[in-house]
C-alpha cells in the first residue's frame, strides 16, 4: 500500500480536530505517517530542528520537503486550515507539483488521483484529476469525520536548514482573549442585519455568555463596521462547526452559509419564515429577535436560577 | 514604495452560480464581476501605503479581456497603472497562472523592482490558496500569508495575522510578497473623477503563456441540498422555554 504523509497540527499536546479529519481520508488512499513539528508522541515522525521553535511556514515546508526526498512517500496531505493551505503551498512551490486544496473525496485511479474539491467556500464542487509523482492536497474542514488515532513508532528527523528559510517566522504574539474562541465554542450566537445596531448585539453577548458560546456575524454586520471582522463568519470569515449555530436576524446567503454550515444543529430566529436561514435549519422561531432574545435569557436565568 | 497587487475578476459573491451544459464553467451570462474580496481589501491596502509613504501602485491580473473592468476599477480608486495578461478565459491551474505572472512581473521589474507584491489570500471562486506562494519562490522573495494587518517602515514589513485569541505577527524584509485576507480594511469607493481618469488611463495589455500543471478540472457541481424539513420552535418571545427546552437537550445549559 502506498504510503501517505500527513502533516497534523496540535494544540497542548493534542491533535488538531481537523487534523484528525485529514488523517481520517489520508487513511482511505494509504498508509498513514504523521508527521509533527514541536510536540513529542503525538505523531510518527517528528521533525526536530532549532529554527523550528516557532511557527515558520517555509522552513516547515523545507523540512517536509527534504522528508519526501528521503522517503519517497506517493502524497502528502494537510488540514485545510490557514496554516494547513500555507505550509502546504510552500512545499508545492519548492517541489514545483501540483496541490489540491480543499479536498473532500479521493479515488485513485491507475497513477493518478480523481478529487472531489471546494470551490466558492463551499457553495460549488469542482471534479478534478491530480497528476503527479508525490500528490500534495489538503482537506477541506469539516467534510469528513475525524478519526480516532494510535501513536506509531516514534521517528525523529533533523532537517538541514539555514537563516533563509526562517526569515518568515511569528515574532511576537498578543494575546486579546482567553478561553472560548468562535473556533471551539459549542455555541455560537451570531447576529446579520435584522440586529440593527452594534447596540443591538448587546444582548446577543448577554445569552453567549450565559450558555458558554461566542458572538459571531454575517458578512454585512462587518462591513457596516458593528462588529470586528474576527467575528464573521462566512466564505471570507471564519468556519466554524458548534454543537448549535444560533442565527438571529440572518437571511442566509451562500457566503454565509459555507462558513457554519458544518454546525450539527441550526436554530434560526427571523422575520422571515422564507427566509434561506430559516428554510435551511432544523429549528425556528420566527419574529423579532429582541424581544425573543430578551426572553430566552430570561428563562435561561430562570432556569439556571441566576 | 512600488506596490503591485495581483488580483483577479470573480463573479460577485452570493450571486446564484448557474453552469454551462457541460459543467466546466459557469454560465456568466447574467452574473456581474468584481475583484475578488480579498484582492479588494489588497488594493485598498496598497493605495493606503502610497498616501502614507508616496509611490505607486500597480494592478496585474490574468483574466480574459474582460478584466479590463476590474482593473479600471482598482485605478478608480487609485492605484497608477494596469497590467493585463489575457487568457481565453479558460480555468488555468495555480501552477500556470503563477508561472504567467511571474514572467511578467519580471518583465515589469525592468523598469524597477517592486518593494511589496500583495495577493489576496485565497480566489472567491476557486480558492486554491497557492498562487502567492508560487509566485514568492520563484522570485526568491519572503512571502505570508492570511494577514490582517500591514506596516511599512526601515525597509521591513511588519503582518499580522489573527489566531482565534489574538494574533501573530511576522517581520520580514523588503521586497516581499504578502498574502491579505478581507477585513484588512474597510475598501473605499470610487469617486467619480475616479472613474473618469480610469476610463481614459492606459492598461498594458499581453497575451500570457504558460505550460498547464498537474491539476485539470474536469467537472464542476453543486453540491446536493441535505436539508429537509424546519422545526418551528414558535412565534414571538413565547417561544423562549421551547429554545431553553433545546439548550438543555444539546446540554448547553
Amino acid at each position: 500500500m502506498s504510503r501517505v504523509l500527513v502533516y497534523i497540527e496540535h494544540e497542548d499536546g493534542l491533535v488538531t480536530e481537523t487534523s484528525l479529519q485529514a488523517l481520517n481520508l489520508a487513511a482511505a488512499v494509504g498508509e498513514v505517517e504523521a508527521v509533527s513539528v514541536g510536540a513529542p508522541g503525538v505523531s510518527g515522525w517528528q521533525i526536530e530542528h532549532p529554527a523550528l521553535s516557532d511557527y515558520a511556514p517555509a522552513a516547515i515546508a523545507e523540512s517536509l520537503a527534504q522528508l519526501v526526498g528521503a522517503e519517497l512517500p506517493a502524497a502528502v496531505m494537510a488540514a485545510g486550515t490557514e496554516r494547513g493551505n500555507e505550509v502546504m503551498a510552500h512545499l508545492a512551490a519548492l517541489l514545483d507539483l501540483p496541490l489540491a486544496a480543499n479536498v473532500t473525496r479521493i479515488a485513485p485511479s491507475g497513477e493518478d488521483w480523481k478529487l472531489t474539491r471546494v470551490r466558492w467556500g463551499g457553495s460549488l464542487l469542482e471534479e478534478c484529476t491530480l497528476t503527479a509523482f508525490v500528490k500534495l492536497a489538503t482537506v477541506a474542514l469539516h467534510s469528513v469525520e475525524a478519526a480516532p488515532f494510535g501513536s506509531a513508532e516514534a521517528r525523529t528527523f533533523t532537517p538541514d536548514l539555514t537563516d533563509a528559510h526562517t526569515v518568515t517566522r511569528v515574532t511576537e504574539r498578543v494575546t486579546l482573549s482567553e478561553g472560548i474562541t468562535l473556533t471551539t465554542a459549542p455555541v455560537v450566537v451570531s447576529g446579520g442585519r435584522g440586529v440593527g445596531s452594534p447596540d443591538g448585539f448587546a444582548v446577543l453577548e448577554e445569552l453567549a455568555g450565559l450558555i458558554g458560546g461566542a458572538v459571531g456575524c454575517s458578512r454585512v454586520v462587518t462591513n457596516s463596521g458593528w462588529r470586528p471582522h474576527s467575528d464573521q463568519v462566512g466564505q471570507t470569515g471564519t468556519r466554524v462547526a458548534p454543537n448549535l449555530y444560533i442565527a438571529c436576524g440572518i437571511s442566509g446567503a451562500i457566503q454565509h452559509w459555507v462558513g457554519m454550515m458544518a454546525s450539527k444543529n441550526v436554530l434560526a430566529i427571523n422575520t422571515d419564515a422564507e427566509a434561506p436561514m430559516v428554510t435551511k435549519a432544523d429549528y425556528a422561531v420566527i419574529g423579532d429577535l429582541h424581544p425573543i432574545l430578551n426572553a430566552i435569557v430570561a428563562e435561561v436565568k430562570r432556569r439556571k436560577g441566576v | 514604495m512600488k506596490t503591485l497587487v495581483c488580483i483577479k475578476r470573480v463573479p460577485a459573491p452570493g450571486a446564484r452560480i448557474n453552469l454551462t451544459p457541460d459543467e466546466k464553467a459557469i454560465d456568466a451570462r447574467h452574473l456581474s464581476f468584481t475583484v475578488s474580496p480579498h484582492e479588494e481589501c489588497a488594493v485598498e491596502e496598497a493605495i493606503r501605503l502610497k498616501e502614507k509613504h508616496g509611490g505607486t501602485v500597480t494592478v496585474m491580473t490574468l483574466g480574459p479581456s474582460d478584466a479590463e473592468e476590474q482593473l479600471r476599477y482598482a485605478m478608480s480608486v487609485g492605484a497608477d497603472e494596469a497590467v493585463l495578461l489575457s487568457t481565453d478565459g479558460s480555468d488555468w491551474d495555480p501552477q500556470a497562472t503563477a508561472a504567467a505572472l511571474t514572467t511578467r512581473i519580471t518583465e515589469v521589474e525592468n523598469a524597477g523592482a517592486f518593494d511589496l507584491i500583495l495577493f489576496g489570500n485565497e480566489s472567491a471562486d476557486s480558492g486554491g490558496y497557492q498562487v502567492g506562494i508560487r509566485v514568492a519562490h520563484a522570485l526568491g522573495r519572503p512571502v505570508i500569508s492570511g494577514i490582517k494587518g500591514l506596516e511599512v517602515g526601515d525597509g521591513t514589513v511588519t503582518a499580522r495575522r489573527e489566531t482565534g485569541s489574538g494574533f501573530e505577527i511576522y517581520r520580514m524584509p523588503l521586497p516581499a510578497v504578502v498574502a491579505v485576507k478581507e477585513g484588512i480594511n474597510l475598501p473605499r469607493y470610487p469617486t467619480l473623477p475616479g472613474r473618469l481618469k480610469a476610463k481614459k488611463a492606459e492598461l498594458s495589455s499581453a497575451p500570457a503563456s504558460a505550460a498547464p500543471g498537474g491539476l485539470t478540472m474536469d467537472r464542476l457541481f453543486t453540491p446536493p441540498e441535505q436539508k429537509s424539513v424546519t422545526n418551528i420552535l414558535g412565534r414571538g418571545p413565547e417561544a423562549a422555554p421551547a429554545v431553553v427546552d433545546l439548550l438543555e437537550e444539546l446540554g448547553l445549559m
